[in-house]
């Protein structure tokens, strides 16, 4: 066997808590929600001899479950997309170097440095019907509900649209179950508030990264400021927006903290998140297999979106 | 700067990013450890006995502190202490005490809900009961009602757990100035009900004041509304399989809870209990249907203007529910546990504990005033005289009359029912959670 030289060693030694930090308890504990995911492990017994699919089956029949995949895909499009063009509107707009540039920068990036806790009970105060900006402005509280409004945006089985989809036989799509609810709109809000900053510090990073050459040149072959827009700048700040994706993407994901601070889990589940379910599933109910399906499902959901992300990064590396 | 270093500055953003968010996620992430400065109290040399509760302020943190004090002065070798853990209404607590249980590492003793929170989670379990039965020499069991006594005990007819107060949940709580500048007096019946809800509706007063943000608080009105519907023994049937889910008195009690649905605040999914009971206080709502710690709301508001009455359709039915403290198999101190939770079930540690809780105490021959404790008020006198009379009934929202999961899944049910109004479908919601929960 090859010896190992001195600097070989130290460094695997320094390595080494570190790797075995992160493979008990990332890995390790990954490993184990899925055995556990595949157990009888309901009740405090801990029964861990396998039971199949059963957890999976039982949570995906399960309405609160249905509610809450759906209330993610909302939440994750709404978020991340206006988050990305308030972002995007920000950053271009300090990007004209105007007076107090720096200010506003700081201004709209510390959102960022409070937690989603404080966000949340900030948002609730300022969104309670009978309070806040209803007051601030004088709107009706009868109407403008924000997040105890329990209307939920669907295509009406009984209308042109919905009679449409049932005779191409996605009837089932025009039911409440793949609405849009309005309550989720006040914490697309607040986590807005918070995450627009961020994404608008990256963005502008990019757009000082972006060289004057570039614009330069664009100019002289006669485009216009909004071609130079949409055809230099835009697809430059292409690897910056999937990075942004995928943050506040895994962030939406797992969205907990804002959700149990302001609405919890609203009007008929309206801003309900499988991190809530699974907490309760688990922690309230005892129901410790189910729980970790859920936490299995979560994963996945987030590796996703995570993994290929990880893979391009790799592939720009190696070409670089 | 070249597109590279762009990308390594981005990329430097989103670690940054990554790990600060990784960061705020762990730091909120519920049931973290919960004090020991309590301990700290303890005089070196004693014995040290951990009470795990979610008490921590107020007149139930006060109540078992000063039932703590009088113990420890009668047994200078032993110090009980409060590690109480606070948060989400004693969930994250459970989760905490649920956790050290399984690892085997549990409190000497722990905050429970009487009935099936605790048979279904501790005792009556595959695995076997982790905790101890209790013998008669530290909790009589003549000395409970037997609606207690029948859900403090396990499939093997022994007792488990030391029940320290008693709550009732169907209580209507109104304030008087409303009820008597608009000539109106407490509702026996829904149908009466919806008279004197109509009443105030038309003079722009909220009817039912509800504060659900957690869903609980319209399971409560639902249990009411059932146990008007079935009685005492019908109601009990429905969590041991006597009466079925698809009853068409629960049909009814589906329709009754949509009607007063129709008399709640509109903002009610974002209050909790005590905001809800604020408008009562205010006058902006005439009534509201909660647990007797309302009264201990109004007494800490100093609003003395309110009244109560058994919820409509509940009277001569006592709905109730109580903390207790049962004996860990694996707590390291059997015998000076067992002190404590002799105590506890006594006489004078239930009439020290229960009129700081705001509760009354759970053993009938209680009730007495002990010198330098705080005395009993009114409410509590009158529940009192009830508690001995009335049936008693168990609460399914506070863990004693179904099982957690069995709670959740009626929960889920309602929270779609509320908004979404559909009886057939909610009722055969509730008829597969009693399917699930085998019945």
């Amino acid at each position: 066997m090859r010896r190992l030289s001195r600097d070989r060693i130290v460094s695997i030694a320094l390595l080494m808590p570190a790797v075995l930090a992160i493979g008990v308890f990332v890995y390790g504990m990954i490993g184990w929600s899925l055995w556990v995911s595949l157990s009888k492990a309901n009740d405090l017994s801990f029964d861990m001899r396998l039971n199949g699919l059963a957890n999976y089956i039982a949570v995906f029949n399960n309405i609160r479950f249905q509610l809450d995949l759906r209330n993610t895909v909302v939440f994750t499009i709404c978020f991340v997309g206006a988050s990305l063009v308030i972002g995007l509107l920000l950053a271009n707009l300090l990007d004209r170097r105007i007076r107090g540039e720096a200010f506003f920068r700081s201004l709209f990036l510390f959102p960022l440095a409070i937690s989603f806790i404080v966000t949340g009970v900030v948002w609730k105060w300022l969104l309670t019907p009978s309070a806040g900006v209803n007051i601030l402005f004088g709107l009706d509280q009868a109407t403008n509900r924000w997040f105890t409004d329990p209307t939920v945006l669907h295509i009406a089985a009984d209308s042109d649209a919905g009679r449409f989809m049932a005779s191409i036989g996605l009837g089932g799509l025009a039911s409440s179950e793949f609405g849009i609810p309005i309550a989720l709109m006040s914490l697309v809000i607040a986590a807005v508030w918070q995450m627009s900053g961020f994404v608008m510090a990256l963005y502008l990073a990019a757009l000082r990264g972006i060289p004057d050459e570039l614009r330069e040149a664009a100019r002289v072959d006669g485009a216009s400021e909004w071609q130079l827009f949409r055809r230099v700048i835009l697809p430059l700040l292409a690897p910056v927006t999937v990075t942004a994706v995928i943050i506040l993407g895994h962030i939406s994901l797992k969205i907990y903290d804002l959700q149990q601070a302001m609405t919890k889990q609203g009007p008929g589940f309206a801003t309900d998140f499988p991190a809530s379910y699974m907490w309760q599933t688990a922690f309230n109910d005892n129901e410790f297999a189910k729980g970790a399906a859920v936490g299995i499902v979560m994963l996945v959901l987030v590796a996703t979106l995570i993994v290929p992300y990880l893979i391009w990064n790799r592939r720009q590396d190696v070409t670089r | 700067m070249t597109i590279n270093k762009v990308r390594a500055l981005g990329a430097a953003i989103a670690a940054i990013a990554l790990a600060t968010a990784a960061c705020g996620g762990a730091s909120t992430a519920p049931g973290s450890a919960g004090p020991t400065d309590a301990a700290a109290a303890c005089a070196a040399g004693t014995t040290k006995i951990e009470v795990q509760s979610w008490w921590t302020t107020g007149g139930e943190a006060t109540g078992l502190q000063k039932l703590f004090d009088q113990f420890n002065k009668d047994n200078p070798t032993l110090c009980a202490y409060n590690a109480a853990i606070a948060g989400g209404a004693g969930t994250a607590a459970q989760a905490v005490i649920k956790s050290r249980t399984l690892a085997g590492n549990p409190p000497d003793t722990f905050q429970v809900h009487m009935g099936h929170e605790l048979l279904d989670t501790y005792v009556n379990i595959s695995a076997g009961s982790v905790l101890s039965p209790l013998d008669s020499s530290i909790i009589d069991p003549s000395k409970f009602p037997a609606g207690v006594v029948s859900i403090i005990s396990g499939s093997d007819g022994k007792v488990y757990t030391v029940p320290v107060n008693i709550h009732r949940a169907n209580e209507l709580w109104y304030n008087k100035k409303v009820f008597t500048d608009n000539n109106l007096t407490p509702p026996k019946t829904w149908a009466d009900f919806k008279t004197v809800a109509d009443a105030l509706k038309a003079k722009n007063i909220t009817p039912l004041a509800l504060g659900d943000n957690g869903i609980w608080a319209t399971g409560m009105v639902f249990e009411t509304i059932l146990i008007g519907e079935l009685g005492a023994n019908g109601f009990n049937g429905l969590w041991t399989g006597a009466t079925k889910w698809t009853d068409p008195k629960v049909t009814d009690a589906l329709t009754t809870l949509k009607m007063v649905l129709g008399y709640v605040n509109t903002d009610h999914s974002s209050l909790s209990w005590d905001q809800a009971n604020q408008l009562v206080i205010d006058g902006k709502a005439g009534m509201t249907i909660m647990g007797d710690w309302a009264n201990g709301d109004y007494v800490a508001k100093k609003f003395a203007d309110y009244g109560w009455a058994p919820a409509p359709g509940n009277d001569g039915i006592y709905q109730a529910l109580a903390d207790s403290f049962p004996l860990p198999a694996k707590a390291p101190d059997q015998d000076a546990v067992k002190k404590l939770l002799t105590f506890m079930a006594s006489q004078v540690g239930q009439d020290i504990f229960n009129p700081y809780k705001g509760s009354i105490p759970a053993r009938i021959d209680a009730g007495q005033a002990v010198s330098g404790v705080l005395a009993y008020n009114d409410y509590q006198k009158s529940a009192m005289v009830d508690w001995k009379s009335d049936t008693v009934v168990p609460s399914m929202e506070h863990g004693a009359a179904a099982a957690p999961a069995w709670k959740s899944a009626v929960e889920a049910a309602l929270t779609t029912f509320v908004t979404g109004g559909d009886v057939a479908a909610t009722q055969t919601a509730l008829v597969a959670a009693a399917t699930a929960a085998g019945h």
